[in-house]
């Protein structure tokens, strides 16, 4: 696009051609106010703050309407136009109710920020005003329409960015209001965007309303802990009597990969921390009853009896579940705590995606993985399997906009009509379980073509559809866990093949690429380095088996023959999701570190009560693998970190734990575990202590060190530190690891949640199960990571 | 059927076959019907436009655009449909010309359709009609359908091979949808609210096609102005104000009634001879020339000729056409009031002065009618409007605003002589509830 040049106050502004005036006074720093404007969705006109003066017109104009022409001369200040926009607010202000000081609304809202800038503190009205009473349209969405200053926001973003169109205007005039689609209520996502995007505090949150001064809140900006597309989430967070209360999630600073985007998950479902079932002390199982117990009874208990089966059956007797929802630095510790401390290689965790098959395909065909803003950016895309709309609320939310706002094309392939069918290009179905024909058929193999023939495509329109696909620059490949195995590699040659084409695998929990790329794994290190592997990692960890050990299958059977002795679960249900026999483990000593009493909490022999990913640090990687810092928001008492009690029990065992984490050697910053760091302050004893040459030590219980070891160790995670910890994220290199390997896709179980169901977290989430929406979910889902 | 007056002034173009049964088709054709269209067909379309544009017609809507020349910015190629779209969402008060064309001449406004689609070469055109005559869109279907029978609308009209349909739509009852653009979103099913302006119509209209949309007066002259030439029609009216137009005279009136008289002619002569004059003796106090949007005048203003460009110097606008006549016994007060409650009643509501001012102007207006203003809501609402003025979305927020600021200026004596509790000087004692004075 050719620039064009205009004037603005004086000052000479260049910008491409197409460029709306506001956009381009915002680009040398000159703020034109607007309510009804919103970046990316369509223009409205209706408020009419954005008034200015462009010379030859008669009448005042809307910056936020019209697109800068060559030679334009504005004046965005002057008498005429701050009456005009004193005018505006006046008239906003006269029915306005003016309860700012019980809006939640009050101190972020744009209506108080525009009577500050503007005036208008004269009232110059006398009648009463227009009142209606306050509407509750959901569990999370309430709605005030005296408040409503009627900019549109939340119509459009609810319909043009999340294709919900759930939210219309009624009647006209004076007398206008926002309404809800079903008559007195909301039937919709409840992904709460109306909310964040309503400049007063028209729309307000059923989670949040009256419940804090946004002042009162520390704001920590982290990662949601729900599904795999690790979304950036800012908490307010206050204090309480069990240490803190979450009382928000939002991201209105626009940081991270999702823009202002967040599902309900993200915006109201870290209130399972609150859920009054959650285990607040541990617990040791009695004559038959889990009881009470302090921290160090239930270390003692563990370490003693982890280390005599290790000393007498050996480290094969026992078997460690990990999960998906604890950090990468748990999870490397985890299996590294299994292989060098409890000696065996029995290590699994609840697989949602062939990741080991993705990493053997990619491995040294570097570039061919894409980030969640690529997705956004690319020119084509191709969805093999899945719903993202249900499963990949952010990765549904970018396919949609790239598709909105840059035409990018949409071809889909399902076995089922997927609500992005609507944004589709091109939508081939095929019958449930055909997509690793599909992907062989893609890689080249034309004989599939007949057996993908079914409904409307016969074996030519399935030869050109392909030719099509080979034409499209810049091809982003999205595949679910149906592609898995020699699928995932056929899918892998497509895209090679292809100009700038790039992949991405999708799994299901917050951190399942990381338990993956982490080695959770019996027979895979971190990075999918064969266990057997002679290279850095027993260079590093000296004394670990060599052997492949047990997966979760393997340790079913194990403990069914009674030669399984120890369980040891963090952060994982395998009795609830796989349906297994509580009585296989009645002769196993089980320990889970839980948040509440699961299926196979409630048979353990020790509980402890966990920290969530909200109260703790460390990083999460996506499922694009994005690598994300995970900000702790605060302390949750009598909860600890699955870090923290995985360094107790190796200590417990008599294991020196300088051997598991390198702590001693030091790092130069600050993960958020200080206090300062809470706070938002720099270290300052570490900045002390680097002044004055000395090494800052970190505690045996600092992730940090641990995602020292990541980077040094893991293949492809050698990223950036310095903006990792800026809170921004890097894309992992998955090519750059090992040599994978092919797994029995039986071994993979979706987690299949839907935008209202979470796993274990899910069932304790009060929002999540009071939405209306909610009672869809099928009675058989159960809790699982 | 409304009472039909006259007057030896009249020129009657587009009133030419009023009362003379011309819905029927074949008294249609019998009074030179359908011939301007065939004509139009055997010319080049630019030839069409031209001859239109140099007549000089210029949009009886209200905002007096040339029509020639709105034709003549419809893209030549288009990817997207093209349409023609006939304006019949007569709404402002004191207008009633549309309503008469409807009644009694259905066809004219379907062949001055057809000449609009042939010049633009568009094959579909829509005749909108005001939700609240629904009466006349029984006329207005009867008379399509006559005209499908007899082939001179659907597939190779006239045999000259040109295809053209045309559909009738019935308004909701919406002042706003006269907005053109506004139409065009209730056309297509949507709520009736002003579309953001460039693109124009003419470029981007109905379902994104480049649309000519014209009011059916401008378009039931077309027919005429096509059989006599353009030199005819324009040297009818004033220079730049071609032909002759349909005044709607209302009010305090010895003879109300619609009047087809040449552009420019006087407005005290159209008052006093043409409407007979004021009934009962009484004497002039007010009027408002081109219906209720435009600033009335005093009786010192009117000596005027009533062309678009006249007006716009006397300080007001030709508007529509509705000129309304009020004696020394009204109120202004209570004429602003009424004139703000259907301008609060019309506010589509989309943007912020026109939904907030209208219904303060209101509420302040009820109040101060009523005997409980004070003498700083006359300040006030003149502020008001003059906030709102140039400042809102459409031309709907300055059609409140215009006349309000008039009321207030002229008759500010009327306005401060309801102040400090005393009754409305014009009201019967006990006519109107009394409010107890507030002070603020």
């Amino acid at each position: 696009m050719p620039d064009v040049n205009i004037t603005v106050d004086g000052k000479k502004v260049t910008a491409p051609a197409g460029t709306l005036l506001i956009e381009a006074c915002k680009s040398v720093g000159i703020e034109v106010p607007s309510f009804c404007y919103y970046p990316n969705l369509s223009l409205q006109g209706a408020c009419r703050m954005c008034l200015v003066k462009i010379e030859k017109m008669p009448k005042l104009q809307t910056a936020c309407t019209t697109v800068i022409g060559e030679g334009m001369i504005v004046t965005t200040d002057s008498d005429e136009i701050r009456q005009a926009r004193k005018g505006m607010v006046e008239l906003l202000l006269g029915n306005h109710p003016l309860d700012c000081p019980v809006c939640d609304a009050g101190g972020e809202c744009e209506l108080q920020d525009m009577t500050f800038s503007y005036g208008a503190a004269e009232s110059k009205y006398i009648e009463p005003k227009n009142h209606r009473d306050e509407q509750q349209w959901s569990p999370v969405v309430y709605f005030d329409r005296p408040r409503c200053i009627l900019c549109y926001r939340c119509v459009r973003v609810c319909g043009e960015a999340m294709d919900v169109w759930a939210l219309g205007v009624q009647n006209r005039g004076v007398s206008s209001i926002i309404a809800p689609n079903k008559e007195d209520h909301l039937e919709c996502e409840e992904c709460g965007m109306c909310i964040d995007i309503c400049p007063v505090g028209a729309l307000t949150s059923g989670a949040y309303r009256y419940k804090t001064r946004p002042w009162e809140m520390k704001h920590v900006g982290t990662t949601c802990t729900h599904c795999a597309d690790g979304c950036k989430t800012t908490l307010g967070v206050r204090r309480a009597d069990a240490g803190m209360e979450i009382v928000r999630g939002d991201n209105r600073d626009k940081s991270g990969i999702n823009n202002d985007f967040l599902c309900i998950k993200g915006r109201y479902a870290f209130d399972f921390a609150e859920n009054p079932e959650r285990i607040m002390t541990p617990l040791i199982r009695r004559d038959g009853r889990l009881t009470p117990a302090t921290w160090e009874e239930a270390f003692a208990l563990i370490g003693r009896t982890f280390r005599e089966i290790v000393d007498t059956h050996g480290g094969s007797a026992i078997g460690v579940v990990g999960s998906n929802r604890i950090t990468n630095e748990e999870a490397y510790l985890l299996q590294k705590f299994a292989r060098v401390v409890l000696d065996t290689n029995n290590i699994d965790h609840h697989r949602t995606a062939d990741f080991p098959a993705f990493a053997a395909a990619l491995s040294g065909k570097p570039g061919l993985t894409a980030s969640m803003r690529d997705v956004y950016n690319a020119a084509a895309m191709l969805l093999i399997g899945n719903d993202p709309t249900n499963r990949h609320p952010l990765l549904a939310y970018q396919i949609r906009n790239n598709v909105r706002l840059h035409r990018a094309k949409l071809h889909i392939v399902n076995s089922q009509e997927i609500k992005l069918r609507r944004q589709a290009t091109s939508f081939a179905a095929i019958p449930a379980g055909g997509e690793n024909v599909l992907a062989a058929f893609l890689a080249g193999d034309d004989a599939q073509a007949e057996s993908l023939a079914s409904g409307g495509m016969n074996r030519d329109a399935w030869l050109s559809w392909r030719d099509k696909l080979h034409a499209e620059p810049n091809l982003v490949v999205i595949f679910g866990s149906e592609v898995h195995g020699q699928g995932i590699s056929a899918l892998v040659k497509f895209a090679a093949a292809l100009q700038g084409a790039k992949l991405i695998c999708l799994g299901d929990y917050a951190n399942s690429r990381g338990a993956a790329d982490m080695g959770l794994y019996p027979d895979l290190l971190p990075g999918y380095l064969p266990i057997g592997d002679p290279g850095k990692f027993h260079e590093e960890w000296s004394a670990m088996p060599t052997a492949q050990g047990l997966d979760l299958r393997g340790m079913v059977q194990s403990a069914q023959a009674r030669n399984l002795r120890a369980l040891y679960v963090v952060g994982a249900n395998p009795i609830g999701r796989f349906e297994i026999d509580p009585y296989v483990f009645s002769d196993s000593f089980v320990v889970v570190q839980e948040m509440f009493l699961t299926e196979t909490a409630a048979i353990a022999d020790v509980v402890l009560p966990a920290a969530n990913a909200y109260e703790k640090a460390g990083t999460f990687t996506n499922t694009c693998g994005d690598l994300q810092q995970v900000k702790k928001a605060g302390d949750k008492t009598e909860t600890k970190s699955d870090f923290e009690m995985i360094v107790r029990i190796a200590d417990a065992m008599g294991f020196d734990i300088r051997h598991l984490v390198p702590f001693g050697r030091g790092v130069r910053a600050d993960m958020g575990q200080s206090r300062g760091a809470q706070s938002g302050e720099a270290d300052r004893h570490a900045v002390w202590l680097q002044a004055n040459n000395l090494e800052p030590k970190l505690s045996p219980f600092d992730p940090m060190a641990i995602l020292d070891e990541i980077q040094r160790l893991v293949p492809g995670y050698d990223v950036s530190r310095i903006n990792l910890l800026a809170g921004n994220d890097e894309h992992t290199r998955l090519s750059a690891c090992g040599p994978g390997a092919m797994h029995d896709p039986e071994l993979i179980v979706p987690a299949d949640d839907t935008l209202f169901t979470s796993g274990t977290l899910g069932r304790y989430s009060k929002t999540l199960n009071s939405v209306i929406e909610n009672r869809q979910v099928p009675e058989s889902e159960v809790a699982a990571d | 059927m409304a009472e039909l007056v006259s007057h030896p002034d009249e020129i009657k173009v587009v009133t030419r076959r009023f009362g003379m049964g011309a819905t029927n088709i074949d008294r249609y054709l019998e009074l030179d019907g359908y011939k301007a269209v065939q004509k139009a067909l055997a010319m080049p379309p630019d030839d069409v436009i031209n001859l239109v544009k140099n007549s000089g017609l210029r949009g009886r809507g209200g905002a007096g655009f040339n029509t020639g020349m709105k034709w003549s910015f419809v893209p030549k190629q288009s990817p997207k449909p093209k349409y023609v779209l006939c304006n019949g969402d007569e709404s402002e008060p004191g207008t009633c010309k549309d309503r008469l064309i409807f009644e009694h001449d259905p066809h004219s406004v379907i062949e001055g359709v057809m000449i609009a689609a042939i010049a633009v070469q568009s094959h579909a055109g829509y005749i909108y009609i005001r939700g609240e005559y629904r009466y006349l869109s029984v006329i207005m279907q009867k008379a399509l359908q006559d005209a499908y029978a007899r082939g001179f609308l659907g597939k190779n009209i006239f045999g000259s091979g040109y295809d053209l349909d045309i559909y009738w739509h019935g308004g909701a009852g919406a002042y706003e949808v006269g907005e053109e653009s506004a139409l065009m979103e209730s056309l297509e099913g949507k709520r009736g609210i002003p579309r953001i302006r460039p693109p124009f119509p003419a470029v981007v209209g109905l379902w994104g096609g480049p649309t000519v949309i014209n009011n059916a007066e401008t378009l039931a002259s077309v027919p005429h102005i096509i059989l006599g030439g353009a030199e005819w029609y324009a040297s009818l009216g004033t220079p730049k104000n071609g032909g002759t137009r349909l005044f709607c005279l209302s009010g305090h009136l010895n003879r109300p009634g619609v009047y087809e008289l040449p552009m420019g002619y006087n407005l005290k002569k159209m008052i006093y001879e043409v409407g007979g004059g004021i009934p009962n003796g009484r004497s002039l106090k007010a009027v408002v020339p081109g219906g209720s949007s435009t600033p009335a005048l005093k009786p010192e203003e009117i000596d005027v000729a009533m062309d678009f460009d006249a007006l716009m110097k006397a300080g007001s606008m030709l508007g529509s056409g509705g000129v309304v006549v009020l004696d020394d016994t009204t109120c202004m007060v209570k004429f602003a009031l009424r004139t703000i409650k259907f301008y609060q009643h019309e506010s589509c509501g989309w943007c912020i002065p026109c939904r907030e001012g209208t219904d303060w102007l209101k509420k302040t207006l009820t109040r101060f009618h009523q005997g409980a203003g004070l003498m700083k809501d006359i300040d006030n609402i003149q502020y008001l409007s003059e906030n709102m003025l140039g400042r809102t979305f459409c031309p709907l927020g300055d059609a409140a605003a215009m006349p309000t600021i008039a009321f207030v200026k002229k008759w500010r004596k009327e306005f401060e002589d309801h102040l400090e509790g005393r009754p409305c000087p014009f009201e019967k004692e006990g006519a109107i509830e009394q409010l107890p004075v507030l002070s603020h």
